[in-house]
């Protein structure tokens, strides 16, 4: 159970020293944080949903990242319009692939602790201090990872020292490491990368970002069983947000739906997408 | 063997109230004001870092007068009740009510135990609803009671002229510029005489339904307040305004918020010394 307190606040709420939200749970309440029921867990494996594929690229104005919508149990395909981009706050956005369950409760820590902190101190975090608390996160779940139940997210947000968008990966050990121009993580992420590698340049506008986002993500579902292609029938796009120095947007729906139309429009005539210059 | 004194409850009761309501009486006041949009907070503070007003979650916000080490303290406890409850349930089971019970549960423990000094603070716990009518306005003292107001409500040291200046001039439905301006004028009022507070004096924060974000604290810059304020008028001649300086009130020596700006030598006299 949680203990969130009836009477009088507990000595623990008015301890000066702490401006972490987990390491506050850790001493009050450590049931509500993710990594610790490791310990309680039979041995073995067992089918979760999993989340697949999370692209992100670097433009001229910031960084965008978009995911595809699809979770996947086995060869079940576990939901259809699973969201698995998020803001983790005003300037920053994390991606998340990997045992979806534990990925959103992750995420949700994540956007607590870094509001928590900006609450406390009355300033935000610097982008590389919010990517190393998102590190510390991953290593509290390394028990479960070993399980079988590993969470890989990618971290994106605008550096308002450097104004200039970066990406952060990381690995189930909690190792960060930061990515220049783009990257991908799941299961399509090899394909994704591959088409990225293809499409990116260095004057991307945020529209043309936006096309060769969604161009990867099809090309990963083209190659990847587990990554969701856009749904025509029942409309369902991937997820494109940006962070821009005016902070986080999700692109709209609609916007996604006519990039997506077009890119399939064009692959109606050539199935493998757009053709680069052999030199 | 020494016998203690015999000291009856009322006495000892009356005797840390009076204790506590002296601590508060030293600071400047702070002012919460219902408008049109939501709900303002103007205090006097000329420090820009350390804070009287607070964001505590998506639509509660904190304000408190009297010693800064202990209601910074209750903001973190509230900020880590909210994250926690809002992690643990989810963002809207996070109310202004249960904030308040918790805040008044842990000072009227404090007044009543033997063990501990009273908390020489005074709280506002605000949350800020879809309309008017939902806007709640919580007031705790340092003994743990609630007052449940509506409009307006003012604490700290001069609390009862300055609220007198605003319930004379007060209305529902203010815009922004004219209740920051009521709240200004009725700071401004704390004594016999009107003083001058300018823009870069005062601490100014809104809960404002109308941000499209789920968290509505907003703090108002010194450049907007400037001019929402508009040019302060200073009506009052040379002689007075010598004179108004010493009529201000005792600075408060136990706020760290403002004794940094102190200059005058005669304010260190009264200073009182940490408390063990």
């Amino acid at each position: 159970m949680t203990s969130v307190p009836e009477g009088r606040l507990p000595a623990g709420f008015m301890t000066p020293g702490t401006s972490s939200f987990a390491d506050f749970l850790a001493g009050q309440s450590p049931d509500l944080l993710p990594g610790r029921r490791a310990s309680s867990l039979p041995p073995g494996q067992i089918d979760t949903p999993h989340g697949t594929t999370i692209v992100a690229a670097t433009f001229s104005g910031g960084v965008m990242m978009a995911g595809d919508r699809r979770a996947t149990m086995a060869n079940i395909i576990a939901q259809r319009d699973i969201e698995k981009v998020f803001p983790a706050d005003e300037y920053s956005c994390v991606g998340i692939a990997g045992t979806a369950g534990l990925a959103v409760e992750m995420v949700r820590l994540f956007q607590a602790e870094l509001e928590h902190y900006e609450k406390i101190e009355g300033i935000t975090l610097s982008l590389d201090g919010k990517a190393n608390r998102l590190s510390s996160l991953i290593r509290g779940n390394l028990a479960m990872a070993m399980q079988g139940l590993a969470v890989v997210p990618l971290f994106a947000g605008f550096d308002l020292d450097t104004q200039r968008g970066r990406i952060f990966s990381y690995d189930v050990t909690g190792g960060r490491y930061e990515e220049h121009a783009f990257h991908s993580v799941g299961s399509g992420s090899l394909f994704a990368r591959g088409s990225l590698k293809k499409l990116y340049r260095d004057d991307l506008s945020l529209s043309d970002c936006a096309i060769a986002m969604v161009q990867a993500l099809y090309d990963a579902a083209d190659d990847d069983s587990a990554t969701g292609g856009p749904d025509v029938t029942r409309r369902i796009f991937p997820v494109v947000v940006a962070v821009t120095e005016d902070g986080f947007t999700r692109m709209p729906e609609s916007e996604v739906e006519s990039i997506a139309d077009g890119v399939i429009d064009a692959r109606m005539r050539r199935p493998d997408g757009p053709a680069a210059p052999l030199t | 063997m020494t016998t203690p004194f015999y000291v009856s409850p009322e006495q000892l009761m009356k005797d840390r109230a009076d204790y506590a309501r002296k601590g508060i009486a030293r600071g400047r006041s702070v002012v919460v004001v219902q408008y049109a949009d939501g709900i303002l907070f103007v205090a006097e503070n000329p420090s820009q870092a350390l804070h009287k007003i607070s964001e505590i979650y998506d639509r509660l916000a904190f304000a408190a007068v009297g010693r800064y080490n202990e209601f910074e303290n209750l903001r973190i406890a509230g900020v880590r009740l909210a994250d926690m409850r809002g992690y643990s349930y989810d963002r809207r089971d996070v109310t202004g009510r249960g904030l308040a019970n918790a805040y008044a549960q842990t000072l009227g423990a404090i007044f009543s135990s033997g063990g501990e000094k009273p908390y020489e603070v005074e709280l506002f716990v605000s949350e800020v609803g879809d309309d008017a009518p939902d806007d709640q306005i919580y007031r705790l003292t340092y003994d743990g009671s609630v007052a449940d107001e509506h409009g307006f409500a003012v604490m700290g040291g001069s609390a009862e002229q300055v609220s007198e200046y605003i319930k004379s001039r007060y209305s529902d439905g203010l815009d922004l510029a004219a209740a920051l301006n009521l709240a200004a004028d009725g700071l401004a009022h704390d004594g016999p005489d009107r003083r001058t507070i300018t823009a870069d004096k005062l601490e100014v924060a809104v809960l404002d339904r109308t941000r499209s974000q789920p968290r509505k604290f907003r703090r108002v810059a010194t450049a907007t307040l400037a001019t929402l304020l508009g040019p302060r008028d200073d009506p009052e001649p040379e002689g007075e305004q010598a004179r108004q300086t010493e009529a201000q009130p005792e600075p408060e020596p136990t706020d760290v918020a403002e004794s940094p700006q102190v200059d005058d030598p005669d304010d260190e006299i009264g200073e009182l010394p940490p408390d063990a």
